[in-house]
């Protein structure tokens, strides 16, 4: 199982069944691939859908049907639509249950970066801080490491997405809360040992005396 | 309402002037209004939109001909010619947080002058706001926003300029509609009056300025 998939996985199995979710560009997106067949959530763009589907097959792509990145995608039955401030207003109204996002760094405060690296990469935050500040969960999926540097450091040095500390951190290796605004290791990847989840990661991690082993 | 041709209706817009573009990534954009801007030329247009799109598509085509001298946006990462300009300072560009950039449209078209959001407290989107505590918890002060044009983007039009729009191309649309001095509006359909039921009709008429007429 590569990477996307382990944290694809991981991530789906907090999903329960009623919720409201939003998933971000990337590997969140895989998420709603390994929603088991039993939950019935309703997945969000934040354009203007709640009840999104699948992409379209062949030849039936809408092109007034598109997600938050502007891809065709089809919707369920049931589906509605909204414009722009309403879609917000379920964001930040706290209407959202679960927001799942890409990240740039997360520090052992709990704080999240993930829109902008000065002087390089300057996008713009679109829904990112709203849903960030809003929902009531917030689980930042990404890779524990990139280029061989931590993605879990002590503390952020890229501007912050939002004041708020985010609730779940889940990676290829471990998956990391905040009880108390301290980093904790809650588990670790099939396969994965505490000590080597440790050496990757620079963030100090509060390791309790048990440590379970993901189940995916 | 009156009906008139995109060649008369983006000859009302004169250079430099402040326009709301609806749409998401393109997708609910007025087109035509767009091409014409282009083909007009008019340049320094403030720009108000979600996003700056991708080159080719949407408001795209108005930084691939270098008609914008400001912007206001949530997000411009997937237009690469957007930020070349930025980075070379042939733009100005603000970036707000889509859900407050679309409440500040909101409230400029409502009357209001701003509106509370928490988003961005504690970030750099807070320097230079007033930060407001309500019931202990903190808000920034967003002010209200509107254009001199709004280009709207609807499914049906009727007779009367009464708008419903599809799926997702609705997005800023309506918000937009409210939010400007003059709104002109392209639809996919332009249908007799009843076509859209009353409570179908997302955008009333009296708000529509100008609807570009079919060729």
């Amino acid at each position: 199982m590569d990477a996307q998939e382990i944290i694809g996985r991981r991530v789906a199995r907090e999903l329960r069944t009623g919720h409201l979710v939003n998933l971000g560009i990337g590997i969140p997106t895989l998420v709603a691939n390994y929603v088991p067949s039993d939950i019935k959530v309703f997945f969000q763009s934040e354009n203007g859908l709640i009840g999104t589907g699948p992409i379209p097959e062949q030849g039936m792509a809408h092109p007034h049907l598109t997600d938050a990145g502007g891809r065709p995608i089809s919707a369920l039955p049931g589906a509605c639509t909204f414009d722009s401030a309403m879609s917000f207003g379920l964001i930040r109204g706290g209407h959202l249950d679960v927001t799942v996002l890409g990240g740039l760094q997360v520090d052992a405060e709990g704080h999240l970066a993930n829109w902008m690296i000065p002087g390089k990469m300057v996008p713009g935050m679109g829904g990112a801080m709203d849903l960030v500040s809003g929902a009531k969960r917030v689980i930042v999926a990404m890779q524990h490491a990139a280029k061989g540097k931590s993605k879990i450091v002590r503390k952020c040095t890229l501007p912050l997405t939002s004041s708020r500390i985010i609730d779940l951190v889940v990676t290829d290796i471990a998956v990391i809360g905040f009880p108390d605004g301290k980093a904790m290791l809650m588990e670790t990847a099939p396969g994965v040992t505490v000590a080597e989840v440790m050496a990757v990661t620079e963030a100090e991690l509060v390791i309790p005396d048990t440590v379970p082993e993901m189940t995916i | 309402m009156k009906a008139i041709s995109v060649e008369e209706a983006v000859a009302m817009i004169p250079a430099g002037a402040s326009v709301m573009v609806g749409g998401f990534m393109g997708v609910g954009t007025p087109e035509r209004l767009l091409d014409e801007v282009v083909r007009q030329h008019k340049t320094g247009l403030v720009l108000i939109s979600n996003d700056a799109a991708t080159p080719g598509k949407g408001v795209g085509k108005l930084f691939d001909a270098g008609l914008v001298s400001r912007l206001t946006a949530s997000h411009i990462g997937l237009n690469p010619k957007a930020q070349q300009q930025m980075l070379a300072n042939q733009i100005a560009v603000d970036l707000i947080p889509q859900g407050t950039l679309v409440e500040r449209i909101r409230a400029g078209g409502c009357g209001l002058g701003g509106v509370l959001t928490p988003t961005g407290v504690g970030t750099t989107v807070a320097e230079g706001k007033r930060q407001i505590e309500i019931d202990g918890k903190a808000f920034l002060l967003e002010t209200a926003v509107r254009a001199q044009f709004a280009l709207v983007h609807a499914f049906l039009a009727d007779y009367l300029g009464n708008l419903s729009y599809a799926l997702t191309a609705r997005n800023f649309n309506p918000v937009m509609a409210m939010a400007a001095d003059t709104v002109i509006v392209t639809a996919e359909h332009i249908v007799p009056v009843g076509v859209i039921a009353p409570d179908h009709v997302v955008t009333p008429a009296p708000l529509v300025d100008y609807l570009i007429a079919n060729e």
